[in-house]
């Protein structure tokens, strides 16, 4: 076959598999698991009715099943509301914002590794050396969904939700990006792949201490390498890469409109923000883009912190991938990057609902006071360590 | 005279405010657990439980007529429950007791009696202004209907839903 034509349905394949079978299901299941989360902080119970209608097929009773066919019941209700477009909107603008808002954060999962090898094939849609720079610059391109929706709307709730947002992601994308350059100091590179390779031989980057020489598969314990994997660099270097993981988390919150900073759309103040003018599927594309916003900025995240889809003691690699153990492998990888993914999004939704809505001035201030010095300090902290301390 | 209140004094860890977004997170996280794990329990399944027997005394449900334990019915039609109604929702046709009857005294009945559902807002204020202890606001709080005329209850309804009240005054009496 054609090499070209080759990389090009295998990147197609990967690339519709991971949007359909993965990111869109993730996303309806972060919003339940939003509702129930927050539910359960709350003292509640959360959506808890919605399951298998038997009682249609004749069976006594209904299956609850906790709930958990609530975002079926919530697509069908949007794709069933009716989608009004007031008189007042900028037409072209008001149709263009949803899909601005959407198309970005998926758009950014492109070069995102979300698994080792499966049938010989690379788990990542597009192998490319900016690697994080095609991130940040592709999610900040999400502003333009929202400052689009908040001025064709034409009224003065989304318009000041408009402005909001799009002071507040030039503010955060500043942080967001310098509190990233001391992993890249460490590894050396922008590639993410790379950076994950870097991760799976040195130790994952949030972790102060590495231990080598023990693994359970194939079962291996060597005491001479347990000993000597003591590194004094990566534990100084611990330092400057907790407060870039600290500044870059609260940043990523920022960038994604999560509370504590969901100024743009902040409902007890601007009625809905941005999308206030927006029904139905248009109002569900940006709800969509939020989500898939936060489900990429919990995927980069684990990819620069947490080791992307490495297991500990278990291999990397395995000779043949067409036999059953290397597909199984592959796939457990896929599966520890989604487990590592969805606990960053609990983590997200367990900050929204504990945490209380920033003020305007507050959200600047942090941000232009504190957050770029912090990331711009913590750059020369990790230059300096990797000049002085000794490998 | 105008006052200055004086910004407290906040520590270190106060201003990075990470201790006290900690904090926080332990509290919602604790609340989460114990919710999960069911060692903590607020809510109710709305229809499947109820708190019906715990309604206290005074709860005001929907208003409803009541007869006494002879039998008779208490309301006379004096209307003052309709004009104090704040929404309308009552209206009653008043008839007249014929010269024959045992209560011939009492002069007037309801004819008609209907409270319209959708108006009422269970204010009470019926049964306060009520001369004859005759409406009372009882427990019943899910009134529902498929139609507008079937949130109207005639007078048949009302008494159906008041039933009989006993420990009233009794203020008509033929030997009086």
């Amino acid at each position: 076959m054609n090499e070209l034509l080759f990389i090009v349905l295998m990147s197609l394949v990967k690339g519709l598999g991971l949007l359909f079978l993965v990111i869109l299901p993730l996303v309806s299941y972060t919003v339940y698991a939003e509702r129930k989360v927050g539910a359960y902080i709350q003292d509640r119970v959360g959506p808890n009715r919605v399951g298998l209608p038997l009682t249609l097929l004749g069976f006594k009773k209904d299956l609850p099943l906790w709930g958990l066919v609530q975002p079926f019941a919530d697509v069908f209700k949007l794709l069933l509301k009716e989608d009004f477009t007031p008189a007042h909107v900028n037409k072209v603008y008001y149709w263009l914002a949803p899909a601005c808002a959407m198309a970005p954060s998926i758009m950014a999962l492109a070069v995102v590794p979300f698994g080792s090898t499966l049938l010989g094939q690379p788990m990542v849609i597009a192998n490319a050396n900016i690697g994080i720079l095609w991130v940040f610059a592709v999610s900040s391109l999400g502003v333009y969904g929202i400052v689009l929706a908040g001025w064709s709307s034409n009224s003065k709730y989304p318009f000041l939700g408009g402005i909001r947002s799009s002071s507040q992601m030039i503010s955060y994308e500043l942080s967001l990006a310098l509190s990233v350059i001391p992993i890249f100091l460490i590894c050396g590179t922008l590639n993410l792949p790379a950076i994950v390779q870097y991760q799976i031989e040195h130790g994952w980057l949030i972790s102060p201490i590495w231990i080598k020489g023990v693994s359970l598969v194939p079962l291996h314990f060597d005491f001479q390498e347990v000993l000597h994997s003591f590194d004094l660099l990566k534990l100084i270097l611990w330092i400057p890469l907790v407060i870039s993981f600290v500044v870059f988390t609260v940043s990523m919150f920022a960038e994604t409109n999560r509370l504590p900073f969901d100024l743009p759309e902040s409902e007890t103040e601007l009625v809905g923000g941005y999308h206030t003018e927006y029904s139905s599927m248009k109002f569900a594309l940006f709800f969509l883009g939020e989500y898939a916003a936060m489900i990429v900025g919990s995927s980069v995240i684990v990819t620069l912190f947490f080791g992307g889809w490495h297991i500990p003691l278990l291999p990397t690699t395995i000779a043949e991938p067409y036999s059953f153990w290397g597909i199984v492998l592959g796939l457990a990888h896929i599966a520890a990057f989604f487990a590592k993914v969805a606990v960053l999004l609990f983590l997200f939704i367990w900050v929204r609902f504990t945490l209380p809505r920033f003020r305007y001035d507050q959200l600047m201030k942090l941000g232009w006071y504190f957050f770029i010095e912090i990331a711009l300090v913590n750059v020369f902290l990790a230059a300096l360590i990797l000049a002085i301390v000794p490998k | 005279m105008a006052y200055t209140v004086d910004r407290p004094k906040l520590s270190f860890s106060e201003k990075i405010y990470l201790p006290a977004v900690l904090t926080g997170l332990g509290i919602t996280i604790r609340h989460f657990f114990d919710i999960l794990t069911g060692k903590k329990k607020v809510t109710m399944q709305y229809p499947e439980e109820k708190w019906d027997t715990h309604l206290p005394s005074y709860y005001r449900g929907a208003p409803t007529l009541v007869k006494d334990e002879h039998g008779k019915e208490r309301c006379v039609a004096c209307q003052l429950c309709e004009f104090i109604c704040p929404p309308r929702a009552i209206t009653i046709h008043p008839g007249e007791i014929p010269a024959n009857d045992r209560w011939r005294k009492v002069e007037k009945y309801p004819e008609k009696f209907e409270i319209d559902m959708i108006r009422c807002i269970y204010c009470g204020l019926c049964e306060e202004v009520c001369p004859e202890q005759a409406i009372f606001l009882r427990k019943d709080y899910a009134i529902t209907g498929l139609t507008r005329a079937e949130m109207v209850h005639d007078k048949q309804k009302l008494y159906e839903l008041g039933g009989v009240m006993t420990g009233l005054v009794y203020k008509w009496n033929e030997k009086k």
